[in-house]
């Protein structure tokens, strides 16, 4: 311990006394640690994005859709009949035990006026569970009720957007707006969520009861009263999302009357594993990033190993010199293993300041998420010690097995 | 007076390609603890060869070697840098000191090597600086000395270890002759004054004149062995020429410690 105390400072000494040489081998630790940092935090950032996406769709849905029937050999696309309604909805939620909630929802365009303001959007016909279910919150007023569902209230719920195409900066709680030539009073605002994992502004929306809706707005089916666009559901945890999606689908042939062998005539969907997909690609760039960036510093630590060997030649004299004091070879060996684990370990710590603001530069300037881990800076730390050593440890052995004679008179 | 270096039938050879060359043909002498001894031959008489193994970095082929008392002839290369180390302090004739770093810290090197606390490192560096007249120049870079300090800084840090036996590779060979005699000078006053035994290797007359004893290689063999009974007083030589700059510097040529090594 004592010994390595010396050799540090004999190394450090050497550092110091060569200042410009260390600072230009560090430039590739640095450089090198820096890119891992930062790349590591892109993808990082990358993949923590999609995921705060996918959480703003909301846990555990799985998406039921009205689905294609065959009728003498005509087959209808999926939702091209009005296959699902209410009903479901409300015997899903009953009767499937994996199964927390359902919300029924209807959906179409919609030109709203208010004032002299128009906007078109989406107009969604729910209830007050999709709240629950899309972990939707307020910003401002209330949503609507059960009873304001089976009322047919009036009211309407705006998506961030919406209410800033409409309103500006005025709170539109309380105000009336107008959708298709009907008159709604606005009882909320929801909290913003941005875009959904497939791009949709997922804040340009207005949510109205879905008796209003049908009724007043998007038209009653004709076939079907009770028809529904689609029913959301969500399973009491992600791992009765396939439980939840056997039992709706048993108890929906059931509901239909469709006979084994037959088609369903409605579709399932679960959403969480579509974005699983998008998130584990994400994950795969993260990696290659990071893989790409470990190359660099491979690369900076052949830079040190070159420095060493061109320091270790250059300092032949003073190596013979050392070893005809009284140096041993492991003194010589330890000296310069101590240099350059020292190069690689200063230029670490640059590296990782120097990457950090990197990733803070990046998320600043091209507005893209990165995150830091604690996990890449103590491995990027630890990977730059293990560079000093490994690519160290040949010049330093070259420069202990050196000949004290022919070191003392090399020239 | 017992022989700090006892040489018998030394022989070494080296392999150049096919043939051996014998650069050392069975030598055989001693060199008694206090004497002054310079070594002459011209150059491929094996005079370096002898050196380097006198100076424990190279092993004989053959023959034995025996300094204070150990047989260095077969050690493993730690053993013999524990010598060097010890017992041993080198002088070359390009200084070999250590450049961008001071004076003091040059000296302190071969402390380096041993268990010596800082504050110790320090205090033996200074003492040996000031036995060289060198005390006022500790912080001063090689490059900020002359020749002939920086051969002073080289011989403090020689003596820095407290060595029974320094060895010294053509000395003056890099120096104007002034400068020669100011490490003359300081090599007899350590010599007579603390009892150190001095081997000084050189091919120039002159520089031998100050030895008590001279031994002539050639061919490898030792030639002649010269007992001088009135070697020349370099530090007289010295003020007989003037000194230019004063001498050096501070109290000349104090003893510098009296603890000499027991052993």
């Amino acid at each position: 311990m004592k010994k390595l105390l010396t050799s540090s400072r004999i190394a450090l000494r050497a550092l110091q006394v060569n200042r410009t040489r260390s600072a230009l081998t560090m430039l590739g630790i640095i450089i090198g640690v820096a890119a891992v940092i930062a790349m590591v935090g892109v993808g990082a950032g990358a993949t923590e994005r999609i995921q705060a996406q996918i959480q703003s769709i909301g846990s555990n849905l799985i998406i039921v859709l009205p689905g294609s029937i065959s009728s003498n050999g005509v087959r209808l696309g999926s939702g091209g009949v009005a296959t699902l309604t209410t009903d479901d909805a409300k015997a899903i939620a009953d009767e499937c035990p994996s199964v927390a909630l359902t919300a029924p929802t209807v959906r179409g365009g919609a030109q709203v006026v208010y004032g002299s303001n128009n906007w078109a959007t989406v107009v969604q016909g729910v209830t007050p569970d999709y709240m629950t279910l899309r972990d939707y919150t307020m910003l401002s007023g209330q949503f609507f009720t059960t009873q304001d569902v089976d009322a047919s209230a009036k009211l309407a719920v705006l998506g961030q957007t919406v209410a800033d195409n409409l309103f500006g900066d005025n709170d539109p709680t309380g105000q009336v707006i107008i959708i298709k030539n009907v008159p709604f009073t606005v009882a909320g605002v929801l909290t913003p969520k941005g875009q959904s994992p497939t791009g949709q502004d997922q804040d340009d929306v207005i949510l109205l009861p879905i008796s209003t809706a049908t009724q007043k707005v998007l038209g009653v089916n004709k076939a079907n009263a009770k028809a529904v666009g689609s029913v959301m559901v969500q399973a009491i945890n992600p791992q009765a999302i396939d439980q939840a999606i056997q039992e709706m689908d048993a108890l929906l042939r059931e509901r239909h009357r469709i006979l084994p062998g037959l088609d369903d005539d409605f579709s399932v969907r679960n959403l969480t594993e579509v974005f699983a997909a998008q998130e584990s690609s994400a994950q795969v760039m993260a990696v290659l990033l990071g893989a790409i960036a470990s190359v660099s510093l491979i690369v900076g630590g052949i830079g040190i190993m070159n420095i060493m060997l061109v320091s270790v030649t250059e300092r032949t004299r003073e190596i013979g010199l050392r070893l005809a004091v009284g140096a041993k070879r492991r003194d010589i060996l330890s000296q310069f293993l101590v240099e350059a684990v020292t190069l690689s370990l200063l230029g670490g710590v640059i590296g990782i300041l120097v990457g950090v603001a990197t990733s803070f530069s990046i998320s600043y300037f091209a507005d893209w998420s990165t995150d830091i881990g604690v996990f890449a800076v103590v491995v990027s730390f630890l990977f730059s010690a293990l560079v000093g050593v490994f690519f160290g440890y040949y010049p330093a052995r070259t420069a202990a097995f050196l000949n004290p004679i022919e070191a003392l008179r090399y020239e | 007076m017992a022989a700090i270096i006892n040489v018998q039938n030394l022989v070494k050879d080296f392999r150049l390609g096919e043939v051996p060359v014998h650069v050392l043909k069975s030598i055989s002498f001693e060199i008694e603890r206090g004497d002054f001894v310079a070594i002459m031959g011209p150059s491929g008489s094996g005079k370096s060869t002898l050196m380097n193994i006198l100076g424990c970095l190279d092993i004989p082929t053959s023959g034995s070697y025996t300094l204070d008392g150990i047989s260095v002839g077969r050690l493993e290369s730690d053993e013999l840098a524990e010598i060097r180390s010890r017992k041993i302090g080198f002088v070359f004739q390009q200084f070999n000191l250590l450049a961008r770093t001071s004076a003091v810290e040059n000296v302190e090197l071969p402390l380096l090597y041993t268990d010596t606390p800082a504050n110790v490192r320090r205090e033996r560096a200074m003492k040996a600086l000031l036995a060289v007249g060198l005390a006022g120049r500790a912080d001063h870079q090689p490059s900020q000395l002359s020749g002939g300090q920086q051969q002073r800084v080289a011989i403090a840090r020689a003596l820095v270890n407290d060595p029974g036996i320094i060895l010294a590779d053509e000395p003056t060979g890099a120096l104007d002759s002034r400068m020669g005699l100011e490490i003359m000078a300081i090599f007899q006053q350590l010599n007579r004054g603390k009892g150190i035994t001095l081997v000084v290797v050189t091919h120039d007359p002159e520089i031998a004149a100050y030895s008590s004893r001279t031994l002539h290689f050639k061919d490898g063999r030792l030639q002649k062995d010269e007992r001088i009974e009135q070697p020349r007083d370099a530090a007289a030589d010295l003020r007989a020429v003037g000194s230019e700059d004063g001498g050096p510097e501070g109290p000349p040529l104090q003893p510098v410690s009296e603890a000499r090594r027991a052993s």
